[in-house]
């Protein structure tokens, strides 16, 4: 359907075009301008998924034009990207919707930066031009740092450098790391750096320059301090978008880059990646266990799950890498809505403060429930999303280290007790407030924005098999390139010896069949 | 005897020497006449850069070549100078006693920037940085009755005139130690003796250290806050754009070229001078509170970043390095295209940073076009200033120095706090003060707006053209 046309430029360039529409528009124009684009962008994502051909070519709708000075306008995705892009486009239309009302300053300018970052954040998970890549990977924090500053909280000005300092100082090494690769494989091109054997010596410098920015983009214990700052001073809209996508580019660079091009560096590293994580897991739940700030709560439950992401990338397995991708996308979805739930009573409230609430399930009874499915979710309860992605990776992680499994798993204890306790503070108890006790339920507008999301993740929790169907041969195409580098685990899985069926028991069908 | 080759220098030496006459004659009122005329000249200058001036070869028994590498530098040079004339046009006020002379200096200048790109001996090469710096220490102190403009010319005269006594001293050692001024000749020296020789070696410093100076790197650059702060501000986007240019060009073919055998000797010289400058102009900007001090150390910070080009040598780090100034040059004009911008109702310059507070609500698109010229001068992907920076890393990681190339792309990122506080001030802080009188001048609205596109992603379409010419040009000093 699809073919002949460069669906992945004109996803870029759509938000693009749109973008510069929306800046020389009113208020509200530049509302409409934003929402079209991003439902339309929406309706070609929903397109490229049914175009998208799961046993087919590793790289579909793969568009290549030359720049000149050895880099070119090079597109193509796999399933993993897909679902990224996704990801993206069903997160872009909530979040411009979550901003209708509460940006009243400087609209055009915000939905200008907004569709910006859509245009970048498409272009990090189609390009497959490394150079390409890094113009749109960086290029993001402009947009983003604009946010966070402009339309953010009170201390925005240091959240906003701090985000986009560590953000560089992290991605710049990766810069010359790239130019290395090009320099000893002589191409720019994904695909063939992802079959290019760099010799093991060479790997493990390559492969510590990228972890410096991913790590801080994922973002990683001991590197994830902006993250907090940036959640908590960031308009909702931004906050959603910073916790769904943009902390994906971190997961996605592992899988990309990271895994593929560097097996023999990443199996030395697993230890050190593992170490981290745990440490991630169990210090900022116990950190998030303890804050009175909403954002900042759900910001620290971030820095947790995505310890289940770098967990079960590092197993080297099929139920590691795919669970990984799981808990990536629900994570996109579930800590998008769960920002936006805090959005919601902060526009009623103007306070992120959870003492300041309480009781809520008696007023506002729609969004207690909502919430509660989000904290569910995140909790990783059996039906939802949390559950499919953290159980895949914690049975990889076992598979590698039996440790490293048992730690990672105290994470799903721990996070169930933040994300209960925020909620038993939220929504139950006695109405003590009477202004919070005065706020009206969820208008329709909020129901459009959260409903969605929780079919979502019901869907992803029920039947995964929709999301995991378009990336399970390029995973497995991941493990067969890493397989050379694969650890040998504690676990020593050995495969069973059943006794043989009893014969009436093999006969009954036939029986039947009579 | 063929002239052909120097056509360009013999259109603006003979038309400065006319418009001299004719500002003499009618004075101020001559002014419009003297700038357009010059613009024209200059521009008749570059439409004669394609034949002879780019294939003459070596001219005058080897003081001077016209080769690509030295037509390329002169395309640049005449078109920052025309620039930087077409801003002072509306800058000195109408009734500015020497404004009639001042397109006559650049014009001067232009010429010296010329011999200086396309000298192949350390005569011709002293002779067109000084012919170069005489008309500059004039345009510095231009404003004569104030105060900080005489400051400025009478620092850069002082601090300039010790640097070329070092210059020539250096050129003087090499001239002792070797019995000749032209460059392959004296290469043929330093392949023949090596750096063993101390005089060859005090030579080569001492002449790069007078080089350093006119492309103010650190630790020479002393200077350039100072006179970028007093000048007037159409002549401090010239010092920004053009000699920078030039010296820098300079400096690459007097390496790779003069010195190329010592390479081991100025490389070490070269690496400290780059990241020394960038790290000063990274870390120095940090308190500055007026926009022209902070450009100029925005300007060392720049100019670091060239120099790891030369540093990585060969065709690839000459084209880098050629591309970057390039590049440079274009956000640089532009940045100062918006300073000139900033002036209050009264007609009175404004260069404190604290007055561009809330620019984006009053002025959106003169804060947008400066938004794009930091953010592409702090290096920052998708704006087309990163390229450049890009290319010299390239250059210098082909080369193997990866290590300097990390130590320069960490300058980068402590260089994009400055940057980022110009955009701060801009976009998060509330308007503050008067806003500035509306810019009423077509023809700069329509330069900020070009050198803005250019500057944009936008300009990722030029890599491959400006790439090929920079290359070609490069490709002719080997």
């Amino acid at each position: 359907m699809l073919t002949g046309i460069p669906i992945l430029s004109i996803l870029v360039a759509l938000p693009l075009v749109a973008a510069i529409i929306a800046m020389f528009q009113s208020a509200n124009g530049a509302r409409w301008t934003a929402l079209i684009a991003t439902l339309v962008s929406l309706a070609l994502g929903v397109l490229l998924w049914i175009d998208f051909d799961p046993s087919g070519p590793q790289w579909q709708f793969v568009e290549s034009f030359p720049i000149g000075g050895g880099i070119s306008w090079a597109m193509g995705i796999d399933g993993i990207a897909l679902l990224l892009i996704e990801l993206t486009l069903f997160l872009m239309p909530i979040c411009i919707g979550a901003s209708w009302r509460a940006i009243e300053k400087r609209v055009p300018e915000y939905m200008a930066a907004f569709l910006l970052m859509q245009s970048l954040m498409i272009g990090v998970f189609t390009a497959q031009d490394l150079l390409l890549f890094y113009i749109f990977f960086e290029g993001g924090l402009i947009p983003m740092y604009l946010i966070i500053g402009i339309w953010g909280g009170a201390e925005r000005i240091k959240a906003s450098y701090k985000f986009f300092l560590y953000t560089l100082a992290g991605s710049v090494l990766m810069l010359i790391a790239m130019l290395v690769m090009i320099w000893v494989s002589g191409t720019t091109s994904i695909p063939e750096l992802m079959a290019y054997d760099f010799a093991p010596s060479l790997q493990w410098w390559l492969w510590l320059a990228f972890f410096a920015s991913f790590a801080v983009k994922m973002p990683m214990w001991p590197v994830h301090t902006w993250l907090p700052d940036a959640h908590v001073q960031a308009p909702t809209a931004g906050s959603v978008i910073l916790a769904g996508v943009l902390l994906k580019m971190g997961g996605y660079g592992f899988i990309r880059f990271s895994l593929p091009m560097f097996p023999e560096a990443s199996n030395e590293f697993i230890p050190f990646v593992y170490i981290l994580s745990g440490i991630a897991v169990v210090v900022t739940s116990l950190i998030a266990l303890a804050q009175h700030d909403m954002k900042k709560l759900i910001a620290y439950s971030s820095v947790a799950h995505m310890a289940f992401v770098t967990f079960g990338l590092f197993a080297f397995n099929q139920q590691g890498i795919e669970g990984a991708m799981i808990v990536m996308l629900s994570h996109g979805l579930v800590s998008g809505a769960l920002f936006l739930c805090v959005g919601v009573i902060y526009d009623r409230l103007h306070t992120r403060e959870i003492s300041r609430y309480g009781g809520l399930a008696d007023n506002m009874p729609k969004y207690a429930l909502l919430f509660m499915v989000f904290t569910m979710a995140s909790v990783g309860l059996p039906g939802t999303s949390g559950f499919v992605g953290e159980f895949l990776s914690l049975v990889g992680t076992y598979a590698v280290s039996s440790w490293a499994g048992i730690v990672a798993t105290t994470g799903i204890i721990l996070g169930a007790a933040y994300m209960l306790y925020l909620y038993w503070r939220i929504c139950y108890g006695k109405l003590v407030h009477a202004d919070a006790a005065a706020m009206k339920d969820l208008d329709a507008r909020e129901m459009w924005l959260l409903a969605p999301i929780a079919a979502a993740v019901m869907w992803m929790g029920v039947y995964p098999e929709s999301f995991m169907r378009p990336m399970r041969a390029d995973i497995g195409r991941l493990l067969e390139r890493v397989e050379r580098a694969k650890p040998a685990g504690d676990a020593h899985l050995t495969a069973g010896k059943p006794a043989p069926a009893p014969a009436a028991h093999a006969e009954t069908p036939v029986a039947e069949a009579h | 005897m063929n002239f052909a080759p120097i056509l360009p220098e013999i259109i603006l030496t003979i038309g400065a020497i006319v418009l001299m006459m004719v500002a003499a004659f009618l004075g101020k009122r001559g002014s419009s006449l003297c700038s357009w005329a010059s613009v024209a000249l200059l521009l008749g200058a570059v439409a004669t850069l394609g034949g002879e001036p780019q294939h003459g070869g070596v001219l005058f028994g080897g003081q001077l070549v016209a080769d690509g590498f030295g037509a390329f530098g002169k395309l640049v040079i005449y078109l920052c100078a025309a620039v930087a004339i077409v801003m002072a046009h509306n800058w000195f006020e109408r009734d500015f006693e020497h404004a009639a002379e001042y397109p006559v200096l650049v014009l001067l200048a232009a010429v010296g920037m010329s011999v200086m790109v396309s000298s192949t001996s350390l005569v011709t090469l002293y002779v067109g940085v000084e012919l170069n710096s005489l008309a500059a220490y004039v345009l510095a102190s231009y404003r004569r009755t104030d105060d900080r403009s005489a400051e400025a010319g009478l620092k850069y005269f002082v601090l300039g005139a010790l640097a070329s006594g070092i210059m020539l001293y250096g050129i003087s050692l090499l001239y002792g130690f070797t019995g000749t001024v032209q460059f392959d000749g004296v290469a043929a020296a330093f392949m023949r003796d090596g750096t063993e020789s101390i005089g060859l070696l005090f030579g080569l410093v001492f002449l790069l250290a007078g080089l350093a100076f006119k492309i103010s790197a650190v630790p020479f650059h002393m200077w350039t806050p100072d006179v970028y702060e007093g000048a007037p501000t159409p002549v401090t986007a010239f010092f920004a754009s053009a000699p920078k240019v030039a010296a820098v060009l300079l400096g690459v073919r007097v390496c790779l070229d003069a010195l190329g055998p010592a390479m081991d000797a100025w490389r070490q010289i070269m690496t400290f001078a780059a990241l020394a400058s960038i790290f000063l102009g990274a870390i120095a900007a940090y308190g500055q509170t007026n926009i022209k001090r902070l450009l100029a150390y925005s300007s060392i910070n720049n100019v670091g970043f060239a120099l790891i080009g030369l540093v990585a040598g060969g065709p690839q780090g000459a084209s880098s390095v050629l591309f970057y100034m390039a590049v440079y040059v274009v956000m640089t004009l532009g940045a100062f295209l918006c300073v000139q911008r900033m002036k209050g109702e009264d007609g009175e310059y404004v260069e404190a940073i604290d007055s561009l507070a809330g620019l984006s609500q009053t002025r959106p698109g003169l804060a947008f076009a400066l938004a794009i010229f930091m953010f592409s001068l702090a290096g920052i992907p998708p704006m087309f200033g990163f390229w450049p920076k890009l290319m010299v890393f390239n250059a210098a990681v082909s080369e193997g120095l990866i290590a300097l190339a990390v130590a320069g792309i960490l300058g980068t990122v402590i260089g994009a706090y400055y940057y980022l506080r110009i955009v701060k001030v801009m976009y998060f802080d509330a308007p503050a003060g008067q806003p500035y009188a509306r810019g009423v001048n077509a023809l700069e609205t329509a330069m900020i707006f070009v050198f803005a596109v250019i500057v944009s992603p936008l300009g990722y379409l030029l890599i491959g053209p400006l790439g090929e010419l920079t290359g070609r040009a490069a490709g002719s000093i080997f």
